[in-house]
């Protein structure tokens, strides 16, 4: 193990009032040390001197709670292929880098505090249709419905998404189009999820837009910054659902879009 | 006091269908008169809020996390039980429940247990229903996998994401019910006390994380899903917001707290690899489907790379003890035989904390491509931690806190002795004994949230006028008050020490002499030491900022003040039971080589402990533990 001398450069930030840069120097950080090991030595080290530390959002600290975010070096959750924040190790910076850490940027996640926003847009969208229509206690036996296993692998891929937000962080138009399309994916594309398939679409589609997200023009800046390798081909099935739903809609032939306690 | 468990009458496997019909019910339009407070949004919270909400009941649903989905059921990676026999191995609900308390050694509730392995057939049915995607065949039929102490293959899962997988669908259904208006979701609120009225739960006080404003609920009942107390040893495998406060507030207002020394240590989580540690990751345990556990045989080997040591100078001593459940020996059993290794100087990696799991054999017979979909995830999880790559070496595992058995003692109906509060999944302290089997975490916080409580809760609430007691009532603004001075408090100690810094020194000794192996001299000399540590503590913190704002150091000292209390009530409850059984290990109550000797004559019962005003001086009431159907025995899995 051997020990980094860092200076970072730290987005600090109360509510709506304007943030700042602020350096903070990090000699000494064992290169085993998670990166948000390094921010807990940090924030360690600034309560001892009397000084406000750094907050920002973590929990699980094993990638999957998807609590975790920070813009490191520009990147949503660093420059690790398909890790996050929590899971990227010290080991991959050396001693003298420089690393700027921000919060994820988007006018649709709010900042709290420095490195913390509000995400609550993401559970609005999965609010307005992410579900099955099912109640507890009503189903049938669960081998009643046999779902071929390349539907079922093709659903798990989109259902690994965490919700960490890094597709918006890292889209120069703040689009969750990735977020959406792998929670609408994941149900548009099982048998459970067909009877509600165009309500699900339509609905989700436009709460993002009302939440405030961008447009997706197709740079696939979302992919890879996904902590969990989401692939943009479900981009391209959401596009196709919402198409087909919008017809029909046209026509008349679309049950009123979910959500909002209709 | 006496504890009266509520279990209904008749044969075994009647009991539960019988108390259905026995239970209350309460009329449509009634039910909305009722309010329910849920506390947590894991498996049990979400499934809980969801479905009182789909019977029509009004529903407030808090998490401290930014969102409900987060909530750690979420890093459960391996599987979830269910006694479906798809395999046609022959499994069925009486070998899940047969299985459950033996795996528990003997200390669970026999009735609960049942009822638990009757509900798991249809946990799998509504998971499907809502989308979960499960692994399947190519027939597109279910597929199972094996886990420790089971002889059959009865677990579903999801990659190795299935907590994920499992809450995100309970996490669609409140989602469902948010959007119906049934539910309404507080999201970045703490449960800083339990409100009691007249001896009943009626409400509770939060704080808004991002405000810092104070606030008062009131309910009908209350509902605590908030999860395990892991992390009173600092490190474990729970994420870092993990706490015990909700359970130990309500303990403080007179539930009691039963068994807390039942805690388990998971086997296979990548070793400690410094002090600026935070948290332990685990390995799933299906990974021990395929890897194969071993050190050296010579202790001057431990040091050479694994692929140096020949076959005939490798220990595989789990398959060498236990031949017949061999790499699949339960949690407890595996765990103490890792530590067994290496206080015999066998332990391989930094610190020799650690055995080798080892993949070679399976990648050889299977093919590395194989093993990557089962397992690839966890592979990878592996390298960016350590650096290593498991396809290449075999894995450097150790033991580390994962799930704790005890929790607030609940009757049939999860009600603890306060009227009013009910306790769901790992919260609560019933079915899983002194040991929980792999699998079976999942399946309790499901089947507690979407089975039993919708049933059981309506025998509480029909004796209820509904919306009787507000936050206006005296309690709540004393409650209010108690919980804004105690904020003060912590704002104005301005001491030297970080909460982080007390935080990891009580998990140290905690971890010293309350975790795999206990003896009476260790425990006492805890008791001694946590009371002077907690006096320091509320000298000596430093939490900066202030109480009206986002305060992440505010938080974490409430709950490490909570902890520091409830270390004591473990270490208690630890040295009072003079026998091992499963997670609690007493070095003193052994057999000759080595294994857990329980002492049913004078402990089979469940230690249910009262809070009395002194710390160091709780009540004791036990709740006898009667065995009907399963036979007393000694744990084997040689």
């Amino acid at each position: 193990m051997s020990l980094l001398n860092l200076h970072l450069k730290v987005w600090r930030q109360n509510g709506s009032q304007p943030g700042h840069f602020q350096d903070i120097e990090a000699p000494e950080i064992p290169d085993h040390a998670s990166f948000l090991e390094m921010m807990d030595i940090v924030n360690e080290r600034l309560i001892s001197k009397g000084e406000d530390p750094v907050a920002f959002d973590h929990d699980c600290r094993e990638g999957i709670c998807g609590m975790c975010s920070m813009q490191i070096n520009g990147v949503p959750h660093g420059p690790e292929k398909a890790t996050t924040t929590c899971q990227l190790h010290m080991r991959k910076f050396r001693t003298g880098d420089t690393i700027w850490i921000e919060p994820f940027r988007a006018s649709a996640f709010p900042i709290l505090k420095d490195l913390m926003v509000d995400r609550t847009a993401f559970d609005r969208i999965q609010q307005a249709g992410g579900f099955v229509t099912v109640r507890t206690g009503a189903p049938q036996d669960a081998n009643a419905l046999p779902i071929g296993k390349e539907v079922a692998d093709a659903a798990m891929d989109a259902a690994e998404c965490i919700g960490c937000g890094a597709c918006v962080a890292a889209c120069k138009n703040a689009s969750a189009m990735l977020f959406v399309s792998a929670k609408a994916g994941q149900l548009n594309s099982l048998p459970q999820g067909q009877p509600e398939k165009d309500r699900r679409t339509l609905g989700m589609v436009r709460q993002m837009d009302k939440e405030g997200f961008g447009n997706c023009t197709n740079q696939y800046e979302c992919e890879a910054a996904c902590p969990k390798g989401i692939s943009v081909r479900w981009i391209t099935k959401l596009n196709r659902d919402y198409a087909i739903a919008s017809v029909k809609e046209a026509f008349g032939n679309t049950p009123k879009v979910a959500g909002g306690g209709d | 006091m006496s504890l009266n468990s509520n279990i209904p009458s008749g044969p075994m496997a009647m009991k539960w269908s019988k108390h259905k019909q026995d239970s209350k019910l309460i009329n449509p339009k009634n039910k909305r008169k009722f309010t329910v407070l849920v506390v947590g949004s894991g498996l049990a919270g979400s499934s809980a809020a969801a479905t009182l909400s789909e019977l029509g009941y009004k529903v407030k649903c808090f998490c401290f996390q930014d969102s409900a989905r987060r909530a750690h059921s979420i890093a459960a990676q391996g599987g979830i039980n269910a006694a479906k026999n798809y395999q046609n191995d022959g499994d069925s609900v009486h070998r899940l429940f047969y299985d459950t308390v033996k795996g528990g050694d003997f200390r669970a509730r026999e009735a609960n247990v049942h009822r638990l392995a009757e509900v798991s057939v249809n946990i799998i049915d509504q998971c499907v229903a809502q989308g979960v995607p499960f692994a399947r065949e190519y027939g597109g039929m279910l597929a199972n996998r094996s886990f420790g102490g089971a002889q059959v293959s009865r677990t579903f899962y999801a990659r190795g994401q299935t907590g994920q997988q499992l809450l995100l669908g309970a996490y669609s259904a409140l989602n469902k019910e948010i959007a119906s208006g049934g539910v309404q979701m507080y999201t970045r609120m703490e449960m800083l006390d339990l409100v009691t009225v007249d001896g009943h739960a009626k409400g509770i006080i939060t704080r808004n994380l991002v405000t810092g404003k104070i606030e008062a609920h009131a309910g009908d009942a209350v509902l605590l899903c908030t999860g395990g107390y892991g992390n009173v040893f600092y490190l474990s495998t729970n994420a870092m917001g993990c706490n015990v406060t909700a359970t130990w507030r309500a303990h403080r207002k007179g539930a009691f707290f039963a068994n807390p020394c039942y805690t388990q240590i998971h086997p296979t989580c990548i070793p400690v690899s410094g002090d600026y540690q935070s948290k332990l990751t685990l390995m799933s345990e299906s990974l021990r489907n395929d890897g194969r556990v071993w050190v050296p045989k010579k202790k001057e080997d431990c040091g050479k790379a694994p692929d140096q040591i020949p076959e005939a100078d490798r220990d595989y001593y789990l398959e060498r003890k236990y031949p017949s459940f061999g790499n699949l020996a339960p949690r407890d059993i595996s765990s103490r035989a890792a530590k067994e290794a290496c206080d015999d100087g066998r332990g391989v990696g930094p610190g020799g904390r650690g055995v080798y799991l080892d993949f070679a054999e399976a990648i050889q017979q299977f093919g590395a491509k194989t093993i990557a979909e089962r397992y690839g995830n966890l592979f990878e999880m592996y390298e960016r931690i350590t650096g290593e790559s498991a396809y290449k070496r075999p894995m450097r595992i150790y033991p580390a806190v994962h799930y704790t058995m005890g929790g607030l003692w609940v009757d049939y109906n999860l009600m603890s002795n306060l009227p009013g509060l009910h306790v769901l999944g790992e919260a609560n302290f019933s079915d899983h004994g002194a040991n929980r089997l792999g699998a079976s975490a999942l399946m309790q916080g499901l089947a507690d949230g979407y089975f039993v409580i919708p049933t059981t809760i309506a025998n509480y609430l029909v004796g209820q006028k509904p919306g009787s007691i507000t936050t206006d009532h005296p309690e709540f603004k004393k409650a209010v008050e108690a919980c804004t001075a105690q904020t003060k408090k912590f704002l104005n100690i301005n001491g030297k020490r970080s909460v982080d810094s007390f935080h990891r020194e009580l998990g140290l000794l905690v971890w010293d002499k309350c975790g795999m192996a206990r003896t009476r001299e260790g425990l006492t000399e805890a008791l001694k030491r946590i009371p002077e540590l907690r006096e320091e503590f509320w000298q000596n913190v430093k939490v900066p900022g202030s109480g009206d704002f986002t305060n992440p150091e505010l938080e974490k000292a409430g709950r490490v003040a909570d902890f520091m209390e409830f270390a004591e009530l473990l270490c208690l409850d630890a040295r009072h039971r003079e026998e091992s059984c499963g997670g609690h290990f007493r070095s003193e109550y052994q057999t000759e080589d080595g294994e857990a000797k329980r002492d049913d004559e004078n402990f089979s019962y469940a230690a249910a402990w009262e809070y009395t005003g002194n710390l160091s001086q709780p009540t004791l009431n036990k709740e006898p533990l009667t065995f009907e159907e399963v036979h007393l025995a000694v744990r084997s899995y040689k």
